[in-house]
């Protein structure tokens, strides 16, 4: 049997990664249709049809501007993903590089560059982002920023963890001896090695940064209107709790969702992807 | 002093030397003129300048530099352009609810996630086992200020059983106080407690395995006494780890769930002070927060001595 | 006088391939005092036999059978009870010092431990019997190293610490199980004649597991041969070594380097490989490897054929192997 044929089944019966690739295509196909049709324009208001309960019309009804929710999910579907990819692309390409030159060095490199990915822990994404505000102003750049620097960390301890595991292996000697020197390596042998660790740990940090940015747009200091964003409906939410809860549970139930689906195929393929344990399977 | 901790205790101070000249420059030289910024593009000349003055800006960078370290460190932060009063006094009013609030909720989160990460590894393979751990799973999901929300819809709105939000003062008596933090704290630590108490069960479901537990059983020692005496502590060290990583997401937590319930704290501090352009006030907060992480990870660090035997003695 | 008759026991283990037999049907006894080696490669079930004894068979394992210690069986007790033999009159030595050992607590502790818990000492006696303790089983500067951590000391020094361990309560029965495996050729000397040395002075019952010929041969007085979860021969440990009788006895000896032997002699080896236990087949777990199976080898686990009074050996084809042999 191939590797491909038995992941494939075996990814089928791993129902914790089953549920999360759903809900994960779930949110990619509700962003991508998002792109070229929602139910109404998200950003158009209705003054008249405020608060309107769901409805045919409305499926989940209208918020306090008329605007239909269904839509404003939809569209902040589209939102998060965006923040998610490049915030943790910021965090992967910078992390990864920092913790493959750290294994890859040795001796004061890799402890500098260690000091330097732990330091930015100090930051947590919300601190990076207010500093951020108080100089630029509030914008969905600040919130992409602030949580890719955040991200940075976390890939290159992951990074330098599994390449150090991978440095001392047979092939890397033989590599070695072969005249290869420690770039080639880790571009030919650990970065392919480290793959899949990498791949999890973004599956992961991709649902860190749809909580990030809701938190951050909660706040007012992430995504500005017109553009919908989960966050920013949980803001207004609030404000009308008494007259219109549901409006507070539609945009929280989203953000839940995504980020269990993205969480569960985190854990999923850390099962799948270690060749350990699908041995052992 | 082991080794282990002179080490460590040099990274702190340097995190924090670190920390303290990135919130500088970001904060302090990179607006430019902060005197422009605070009184706006329109405003004269004379008055620009003669804010600057009072604001220590005519002074070169590096002596503003030193004289907000030495400020921070005698407890002078500085006078808030906004309030017209010092900063410090502001802080300590706004810590004197975020601090008890993440101590809450630090206490809340260590107590349910290990409560429930030692019943569920002890039943582990069980439907109970299974139980804990998909209620975790959906735990880690939910935004800490949705649940703050859900909350207040259901224990303000609809029981009354608390405020929807506010803060009496200390003035009121304690137990006002903490009633008025008690929902904010169960959001924070609900969260958190979740991801720390699948962190847990691993962890002790790990140590299980080892060889020194059958050593222990073999002494004669139940499966119960084994867990409590051999097993916990050993599981704790990866848990601690975690517990240090989680304190930057709970202060994190903390300035987006005091605005949650409009708590006075210093996550309201900082906001009302990016509205009012107030730079100074800003700076001393991010560090101050800043700070914590650090020192929360520094005394992770003497927990794992206090834990650990082998990174006692063994000097240089 | 019996101290240990085992009936029947056994062991069978959920695997990924379906329900394994580690362990089939083992019966054997030891009277007090006796040494008895139990030998086999690993994956033979001589591990199991003893951890099913013991209450300490990893999750998913389930035991059946008879083990009775003083009269009780040992597999029908509860946990408590259970609790009260181990590590009181049964002691075990395990193979990994490196890790048998809690990294967090002073070897003194738990050495200190086992005395509190059987023998209700206070922390202050069972400190001064574990320096005792520590003393007897060759721990230098005992009463100043009884606080040290196990990372403090070296890989035989442990296995001295988990002997007295094993030993604290005095117990009539010390399973030792690989207990030099792990460590340096010219260590493995000293901790198996530490363990004789003590078995004799306490007159305890020694149960002795070891893939290792030499080791038994020195050791003990009767041996157990097991392969592939059954028990294949019995007998004292000269008479085994004098006259293996077993197929796969036969074949273990002649896997044995010798001093002295000519030139250019090959060593031999027994084809195949130990199967997985999930493939065991239900007659004798050797046939496939056998040089004289025979179709009828298959058909059930061969009865027990007595050789002389103290020898016998599980095979049906035993007057063609003597024969060889």
């Amino acid at each position: 049997m191939t590797a491909e044929a038995s992941f494939e089944r075996r990814a089928l019966h791993h129902p914790s990664f089953a549920i999360g690739s759903a809900l994960v295509l779930l949110l990619l196909a509700t962003a991508a249709i998002s792109l070229a049709w929602t139910p109404w324009p998200p950003s158009e208001l209705d003054i008249p049809h405020k608060l309107a309960l769901p409805s045919a019309a409305h499926v989940f009804g209208t918020d306090s501007l008329g605007r239909d929710v269904a839509s404003l999910i939809m569209a902040g579907a589209r939102n998060s993903i965006l923040v998610g990819v490049i915030a943790v692309a910021i965090g992967l390409v910078a992390g990864t590089a920092i913790g493959a030159i750290a294994a890859a060095s040795k001796g004061w490199v890799e402890e500098v560059a260690m000091r330097i990915s732990d330091f930015t822990f100090a930051f947590p994404a919300i601190l990076s982002a207010i500093m951020l505000t108080a100089l630029l102003g509030p914008g969905i750049v600040n919130s992409i920023v602030a949580i890719g620097i955040f991200n940075i960390p976390v890939f290159a301890r992951v990074t330098r963890a599994s390449a150090n595991a991978v440095w001392t292996r047979e092939f890397i000697l033989a590599a070695r001896v072969a005249g290869k020197n420690r770039a080639q390596i880790t571009i030919e042998h650990v970065l392919p090695n480290i793959l899949p660790v990498i791949i999890v740990q973004a599956t992961i940090q991709f649902a860190t940064a749809i909580l990030a940015e809701a938190a951050l747009s909660y706040l007012g200091l992430g995504t500005q209107p017109p553009q919908a964003s989960w966050g920013r409906m949980l803001n207004e939410a609030q404000n009308l709790m008494f007259q219109a809860p549901r409006l507070a549970i539609y945009p929280g139930i989203a953000i839940a969702l995504s980020v269990l689906g993205l969480n569960l195929v985190g854990d999923g393929l850390r099962d799948l992807l270690d060749p350990r344990l699908a041995r052992r399977r | 002093m082991s080794l282990f901790l002179l080490r460590r205790m040099v990274a702190f101070l340097a995190t924090l030397a670190g920390a303290s000249f990135v919130i500088f420059v970001v904060l302090d030289i990179l607006p430019g003129n902060a005197a422009l910024t605070i009184l706006g593009p329109d405003a004269p000349q004379s008055a620009v300048a003669a804010l600057s003055h009072k604001l220590g800006l005519d002074q070169p960078a590096p002596t503003r530099y030193f004289n907000w370290i030495f400020g921070l460190l005698s407890g002078d932060l500085g006078v808030s352009y906004a309030y017209d009063t010092p900063v410090a006094q502001l802080i300590l009013g706004g810590l004197s609810v975020s601090l008890p609030l993440a101590v809450m909720a630090m206490a809340l989160t260590t107590l349910i996630a290990l409560s429930l990460g030692i019943f569920a590894a002890a039943r582990h393979n069980t439907l109970l086992d299974t139980g804990v751990m998909t209620l975790s799973q959906l735990g880690i999901a939910i935004p800490n200020f949705w649940l703050a929300i859900l909350l207040i819809l259901l224990f303000a709105v609809h029981l009354h059983w608390f405020s929807a939000g506010g803060f009496p003062g200390w003035g009121e008596g304690p137990l006002l106080a903490l009633r008025a933090l008690f929902l904010p704290a169960v959001a924070l630590a609900m969260v958190q407690a979740a991801i720390l108490a699948r962190v847990t069960r691993s962890s002790i479901l790990e140590v299980m395995r080892e060889d020194f537990v059958r050593t222990a059983r073999a002494k004669g020692l139940t499966w119960r006494a084994a867990l409590w005496r051999h097993v916990l502590r050993n599981a704790m060290i990866p848990v601690v780890t975690i517990i240090g990583l989680q304190f930057g997401n709970l202060i994190a937590g903390t300035v987006v769930i005091e605005n949650v319930f409009y708590l006075p704290g210093l996550g309201r501090l900082i906001f009302q002070a990016i509205n009012n352009r107030d730079l100074i006030v800003v700076r001393d907060c991010v560090m101050l927060l800043a700070g914590f992480v650090v020192a929360m990870n520094f005394v992770i660090d003497i927990a794992y001595v206090a834990i650990d035997p082998r990174l006692k003695a063994q000097a240089p | 006088m019996t101290l240990l008759e085992v009936d029947d026991l056994s062991v069978v283990l959920s695997t990924a391939r379906g329900p394994a037999k580690a362990v089939r049907k083992v019966s054997f006894a030891l009277a007090r005092g006796e040494t008895l080696g139990v030998v086999g490669e690993s994956g033979s079930g001589k591990s199991m036999t003893v951890l099913a004894m013991l209450g300490l068979l990893p999750e998913g394992a389930r035991a059946a059978g008879q083990a009775r210690f003083e009269g009780r069986d040992l597999l029908s007790l509860d946990e408590a009870e259970l609790c009260r033999v181990r590590g009181d009159r049964i002691g075990v030595v395990f193979q990994e010092p490196m890790t048998a050992l809690n990294p967090l607590h002073s070897v003194g502790r738990q050495v200190a431990e086992t005395l509190m818990l059987h023998r209700g000492m206070s922390a202050g006696a069972s400190r001064r019997e574990a320096i005792r303790l520590l003393d007897r089983v060759g721990i230098p500067q005992a009463a100043r190293r009884v606080d040290a951590y196990p990372h403090q000391f070296s890989g035989g020094q442990r296995q001295r610490v988990t002997i007295a361990i094993a030993l604290a309560c005095g117990p009539d029965l010390l399973i030792a199980d690989e207990p030099t495996t792990a460590l340096d050729v010219t260590i493995q000397r000293q901790i198996l004649d530490l363990i004789a040395g003590l078995v004799e002075e306490d007159k305890m019952a020694l149960i002795l597991i070891s893939h290792d010929l030499g080791v038994i041969a020195e050791n003990v007085g009767r041996t157990l041969v097991m392969y592939g979860g059954a028990l294949v021969e019995e007998g004292s440990t000269s008479e085994v070594f004098a006259r293996p009788s077993h197929p796969y006895t036969q074949g273990l000896f002649r896997a044995r380097p010798r001093l002295g032997a000519g030139r250019g002699t090959r060593l031999s080896t027994i084809k195949g490989a130990v199967p997985e236990l999930a493939d065991i087949p239900p007659g004798c777990p050797f046939a496939g490897r056998c040089p004289l199976s025979i179709p009828a080898c298959d058909a059930a686990l061969p009865a027990s054929v007595p050789i002389s009074a103290s020898h016998a050996a599980r095979c049906i084809r035993l007057d063609v192997a003597l024969g060889s042999a």
